[in-house]
């Protein structure tokens, strides 16, 4: 079986690695590049573990054919932070307690910054409706809704 | 097995390369999930490297390309009367990915875009040149040829209505699908259309149920027939989600609401 190259750019830094036929980009991002931010949970598209944003769309890696994003950026939480700094996504939601087992954060974190990229002053429901694709079994949701919020009018300068 | 995947330039390429084993994989919700769980059979995949996406008004209907996605429905001011389907389909992430087409083919409990296609007198243009009404396309669609564009009927204000049931809030997969193309709505009605989703292997019409509403208002005496032969025609199966018994007991409740144009409970 014969592999295809495949170039993108990941987190700002270009990648060149080898796929399977068929392989998925999450698979990829994970065996092959090594970025262990988006999480592998369904493989289906239900969960949302493996979401993150392919040339600025939210899109799930685990349905993402990975010789299909030739060329792509392709952005993860494994890149959010700057220097040590993390992003205010990131800080929000540990000071909010929006992360107990940790898994689905990720996820949560690509779908919330996909939301702000489009929308910086988003309602309650307008966080619900762009967490809906992502399934946490820990927090009841209200923590990450809080956060997203939080993280929100702290990127408009409204909290200190 | 050995798995090949083959990128065209176009969908007339991609559809002179299939076979009886190939599947064309377009925004990947579909066929991508069968290659991560190795579902025996798939070795060949064919794919085009940038499908059509255009939505197009054509006097009374609207022609979408195959490929359009989820989100593109949404964002359409000619589709905007789909947005609320288009909406119901998975969450945000989903939605950039899935494609009209493929909602085509999207096995029970999936296919809520399709069942409104189907009320919405929808007729399938096949890359081949060929068309085929959507019942008809439903009821052999997995020998279908590549599909290049859908066609559908634009609705007057008010005359198309959509409710998706389901069990998870705000979003959850269908114990049911209702989508209602009702001309003269909500005064007298005629030549009505309605496509129940998840009510049967693919999207279904409720044919007794639209007879008996021809000529009537859209009021609780009007509708009271329909409501009794809602599930004639159907063919609801058990699932994870409901039994065929509770999906056959709820769907003229359902229907009822829809009819009446209730507001959906929160």
């Amino acid at each position: 079986m014969s592999k295809i190259p495949v170039q993108f750019t990941l987190n700002g830094t270009e990648k060149a690695v080898f796929v399977d036929p068929g392989a998925n980009l999450l698979d990829v991002l994970r065996r092959g590049v090594g970025d262990l931010s988006p999480k592998y949970g369904c493989a289906q598209g239900t969960c949302g573990s493996c979401a993150m944003l392919i040339d600025g769309e939210l899109r799930l890696g685990c349905l993402t054919l990975a010789e299909a994003v030739s060329g792509a950026r392709i952005e993860t939480t494994g890149g959010l932070q700057t220097g040590e700094e993390p992003h205010p996504l990131q800080t929000a939601f540990m000071e909010g307690f929006a992360a107990q087992c940790g898994y689905c954060t990720p996820g949560m974190i690509m779908a919330a910054k996909a939301l702000l990229d489009r929308n910086p002053n988003p309602s309650r429901d307008d966080v619900i409706e762009a967490i809906s694709g992502n399934i946490c079994r820990c927090t009841g949701y209200q923590p990450i809704v809080d956060a997203i919020l939080t993280a929100a009018d702290r990127m408009r300068g409204r909290i200190a | 097995m050995t798995l090949t995947v083959e990128t065209y330039g176009t969908l007339a390429e991609a559809n002179a390369a299939r076979r009886g084993d190939s599947r064309y994989l377009a925004g990947g919700t579909l066929v991508m999930r069968d290659l991560n769980y190795a579902v025996p059979g798939l070795s060949r995949v064919l794919r085009v490297s940038n499908p059509p996406r255009a939505i197009r008004q054509q006097g009374e209907r609207l022609s979408m390309d195959a490929g359009v996605t989820m989100a593109d429905v949404i964002e359409s001011r000619e589709a905007a009367f789909l947005a609320p389907v288009a909406r119901s389909v998975g969450g945000p992430a989903v939605r950039n990915m899935a494609t009209v087409g493929g909602n085509l083919f999207a096995a029970h409990p999936y296919g809520d875009f399709t069942a409104a296609l189907l009320a919405l007198d929808g007729e399938v243009q096949f890359v081949d040149g060929r068309t085929q009404p959507m019942e008809a396309f439903l009821a052999e669609r997995d020998r279908a040829p590549l599909v290049a564009s859908i066609t559908m009927r634009m609705p007057r204000t008010g005359e198309f209505r959509f409710r998706k049931v389901a069990r998870v809030k705000p979003k959850g997969v269908s114990v049911m699908s209702i989508a209602a193309w009702l001309p003269g709505a909500p005064m007298r009605v005629s030549q009505v259309r309605i496509a129940f989703g998840a009510m049967g292997p693919t999207p279904l019409r409720a044919r007794a149920a639209e007879q008996v509403l021809e000529g009537k208002v859209l009021d609780a005496s009007g509708i009271e027939r329909a409501l009794s032969v809602a599930t004639q025609g159907l063919a609801p199966v058990d699932d994870a989600l409901a039994s065929a018994w509770y999906r056959n007991e709820v769907a003229p409740v359902h229907l009822r609401r829809l009819l009446l144009d209730e507001e959906p409970e929160p």
